[in-house]
């Protein structure tokens, strides 16, 4: 594609211009996917050589140290403490006499179990006395893998903290060498809340986001290659193993899947539908949203306030009550089909719920009901802050109110918003909420009936992962496949849009 | 002279049409908004009008009830309902303090601290975010049920889970943060002050806004919380909070005999968290234009 400089943009003619902008996006997306590759293979070269920058350290380091720096190699916290750092001695040999002991004590096992997942299921044997079957349950693959996980995790930090205790020997040596003060325990602990307030702050946070979301997300991934599900639950009927990438050619597979039409199709569906909901609710609440901002903002209006409140009062009452109640609204026998019958509008109930299209048309109307509040409040900030004067000259320059909305308002509300239009994007492809709580995936669709849980029409990927593992099957494996795939694409998305994003670029500029 | 008094008239004239052209394009904006409140507020009418109904408790074509009853709300004090508000209430205010310490210390740091992991920190954070959270489910419901935090007790479980992970909803309170002047802070030090007397003497006051946002959402959050809240207590109704508790009333089977029985659980559970929201709506408000958009 040709580039043309800026003068030669503004020479074109608007149509041409427009043209331009739309093969420049596209023409961007194999660039800003290319530049995301090439990047990683930078960070990875990066990483390799800091990696024996580090080691090149801790070698010099054991070398020129002196004894004390020596035995530190072994008993972590020795040069602190011969240092009178009492506190962050005791802290550092704490901490690698309970790795020590948690290692040989049962780290060691789950470790070692970790590449078979357990070697022996349930057991069941007769017992003649009792005239019954006993059961002996033994390996138990679930807490293999979860602890074998934390293990890991646990190696990994004790590396980093290793590494951080040689670390401190150096600065020691260095210090002393310039006749410098060491940093005394009371030091330490002030400066946790001066210096290093920060370390304080966050221990809380991050250790929940590590043991709640950072390890059950490891452990899930990983469940990607394993069969586990609900008949090998690990522990009570069967154990489940590593199986490779089975899994992922079950999800690709051209192959019917029990009578039904294969699970690449099915996926390929429900995938199409996920975006093509995400782009259309997105934008239809993003734009009516603003409509309605504007009205309220419109100058002569009164009661602004009124018309505000009004809306922001459903935002206030809990989604499923409203969504619930609105679902049986547009039931076969709710509210709107009897009131149109009773009329004598209609002479059998509209099937809201019950036709592949109309649910879908129903689930996006609906959305918009519930969306619009938000947005109005959104915008109606934003569109506050839009200099007066720039309505102002234009007006005097004799634009109309179209010419006003689509050459003022509209590139600033985009430019500012367009972050939150990409977050809003990926958050109702997994819009869990509007989904199941007004139609549960309804109608079926009977030709994916092979598939695992029973896929409907309205399903999203995220709400066909909940079916996957509340099924009867629980196939636990396939909705870890699912929701990886989730991620690929969110992040897929996110990247390409970041990078064209004029406002991520100039971030600086509209601060 | 003619001509001037021409272009003069004609301008008026403009003048006069623009005005009537104003008036008719007001009168339209009214119009429609009127339509929109009605269309907004219309189901929310219908639930309070249906939980007085006595005649039928089974979704009917009609609204306003034929006979007015308080039948509907009897009928949840004698059910398992009060469980599952009291329940949901409890859930809702342990997530209020702890949400809001647990955000407000992430979001502050970061907006605050120059660290050298703090850029990998929010990278990362971002792209933990792309997971779909309910992946998570199996596994901490494998967990919540080993430390027996599940079925009957499933409130400390959904308090856990709904709380450990909340840094994570840093975005808005940091945009926050980031809009109070950094000099403020400098200004402080060099008088001498530490981190921590600059956070609680200077920064907490001037925050009053975002703490009551913080806590606002993170007290309505509970409040309409489904599915994690419904694996947790699978099957056990004195786990429920209000939200699996009473979808269980529209499924097939039962939403003949507790249609009427929902619209009632509605108002009750929609009341207290509308009068409150209400209250607090301006600091909504401003959290949600302030922060949502910056991002």
């Amino acid at each position: 594609m040709k580039k043309y400089s800026d003068l030669e943009f503004l020479r074109l003619s608007k149509w041409q211009k427009f043209c331009y902008r739309i093969i420049a996006f596209f023409c961007g997306i194999p660039g800003a996917i290319a530049g995301f590759f090439l990047n990683i293979g930078k960070t990875i070269q990066k990483g390799f050589q800091s990696f024996i920058a580090e080691l090149k350290d801790i070698a010099i380091t054991f070398t020129t140290g002196d004894w004390k720096t020596k035995v530190s190699y072994i008993v972590m916290g020795f040069g602190n403490l011969t240092h009178g750092q009492f506190l962050r001695g005791i802290m550092f040999l704490l901490f690698e006499i309970v790795f020590l002991f948690y290692m040989i004590t049962t780290g060691g096992y789950w470790l070692s179990m970790l590449p078979s997942l357990g070697h022996q299921g349930p057991t069941k044997e007769y017992n003649a006395i009792y005239d019954q079957y006993t059961t002996t349950y033994n390996d138990n693959s679930f807490k293999i893998l979860l602890y074998g996980v934390l293990t890991i995790f646990f190696i990994v930090a004790f590396i980093y903290t290793w590494r951080a205790n040689v670390k401190q020997c150096k600065t020691i040596n260095m210090i002393l060498k310039r006749g410098g003060k060491l940093k005394r325990s009371g030091d330490d602990l002030r400066s946790l809340v001066d210096e290093s307030f920060y370390k304080t702050l966050l221990a809380l946070p991050l250790t929940g986001i590590l043991v709640f979301t950072v390890m059950p997300i490891v452990f899930m991934v990983l469940v990607a290659f394993t069969n586990y599900d609900g008949a090998h639950n690990g522990y009570s009927n069967a154990l489940f193993t590593w199986v490779g990438l089975d899994n992922f050619n079950t999800l690709f597979s051209w192959q019917s899947a029990g009578g039904g039409q294969s699970y690449s199709a099915t996926f390929g569906e429900i995938l199409t539908w996920t975006l093509i909901w995400a782009f259309l609710a997105t934008f239809t609440n993003y734009f009516l949203g603003m409509f309605v901002a504007m009205m309220i903002n419109k100058k002569g209006i009164r009661l602004k306030k009124m018309w505000r409140t009004i809306l922001v009062m459903t935002v206030a009452i809990p989604q499923f009550i409203s969504l619930l109640y609105v679902s049986k609204m547009f039931a076969r026998n709710g509210l709107v089909n009897l009131t149109l019958q009773g009329m004598g509008l209609i002479n059998s109930p509209l099937p809201f719920w019950e036709n592949p299209m109309w649910a879908r048309v129903t689930v996006i109307i609906i959305n918009i009901w519930i969306g619009i509040p938000y947005l109005m409040l959104i915008t109606t900030g934003i569109l506050m802050n839009i200099p007066a004067d720039l309505y102002e000259s234009a007006r005097i320059d004799g634009a109309n109110g179209w010419q006003q909305y689509t050459k003022i308002t509209l590139p600033y509300m985009l430019f500012i918003t367009g972050p939150y239009l990409l977050t809003s994007f990926t958050g109702n492809m997994n819009n869990f909420n509007v989904i199941y709580l007004l139609t549960g995936g309804a109608p079926t669709n009977s030709a994916a009936s092979g598939a695992a849980g029973s896929v409907g029409y309205t399903d999203l990927l995220i709400t066909w992962l909940f079916k996957i593992t509340t099924g009867a099957e629980s196939q636990y494996y396939l909705a870890s496949v699912v929701g990886i795939m989730v991620f690929v694409v969110v992040a897929l998305i996110s990247l390409v849009v970041y990078n064209l994003l004029p406002s991520i670029k100039n971030e600086e500029d509209y601060q | 002279m003619a001509t001037k008094e021409k272009t003069l008239v004609e301008t008026q004239q403009r003048h006069m049409g623009m005005k009537a052209l104003n008036r008719i394009s007001n009168t339209a904006v009214y119009i429609l908004l009127t339509v929109i409140s009605i269309v907004w507020l219309l189901p929310f009418a219908f639930i309070l009008l249906q939980s007085f109904r006595v005649e039928s408790t089974s979704p009917v074509g009609y609204v306003i009830p034929q006979q007015w009853g308080l039948d509907n709300y009897l009928q949840l004090w004698n059910s398992d309902f009060k469980r599952w508000y009291i329940n949901t209430f409890i859930i809702a205010l342990f997530a209020a303090v702890f949400v809001t310490i647990i955000q407000l210390c992430m979001s502050y740091t970061l907006s605050r601290f120059r660290f050298k992991l703090r850029g990998p920190m929010m990278r990362f954070m971002l792209i933990l975010g792309m997971f779909p959270g309910m992946l998570t489910m199996i596994i901490l419901y494998r967990v919540l049920a080993d430390l027996g935090l599940t079925q009957a007790n499933a409130v400390p479980g959904l308090i856990l889970v709904s709380v450990a992970s909340s840094g994570m909803g840093y975005y808005v309170s940091k945009g926050f943060f980031d809009t109070i002047p950094k000099s403020l802070d400098e200004a402080a030090r060099v008088d001498g002050a530490t981190r921590l007397q600059v956070l609680y003497k200077i920064i907490l006051p001037l925050s009053k806004p975002i703490v009551i946002y913080t806590i606002l959402t993170a007290f309505m959050g509970p409040w309409g919380d489904y599915v994690f809240a419904r694996y947790v207590a699978f099957g056990t109704s004195a786990g429920y909070n209000v939200a699996v508790g009473m979808y269980s009333w529209l499924t097939n089977d039962q939403i003949a005999q507790m249609y009427t029985t929902f619209c009632a659980g509605g108002v009750i559970v929609a009341i207290p968290v509308t009068i409150l929201f209400l209250c607090l709506q301006k600091y909504y408000v401003e959290g949600v234009t302030g922060g949502a958009v910056k991002g």
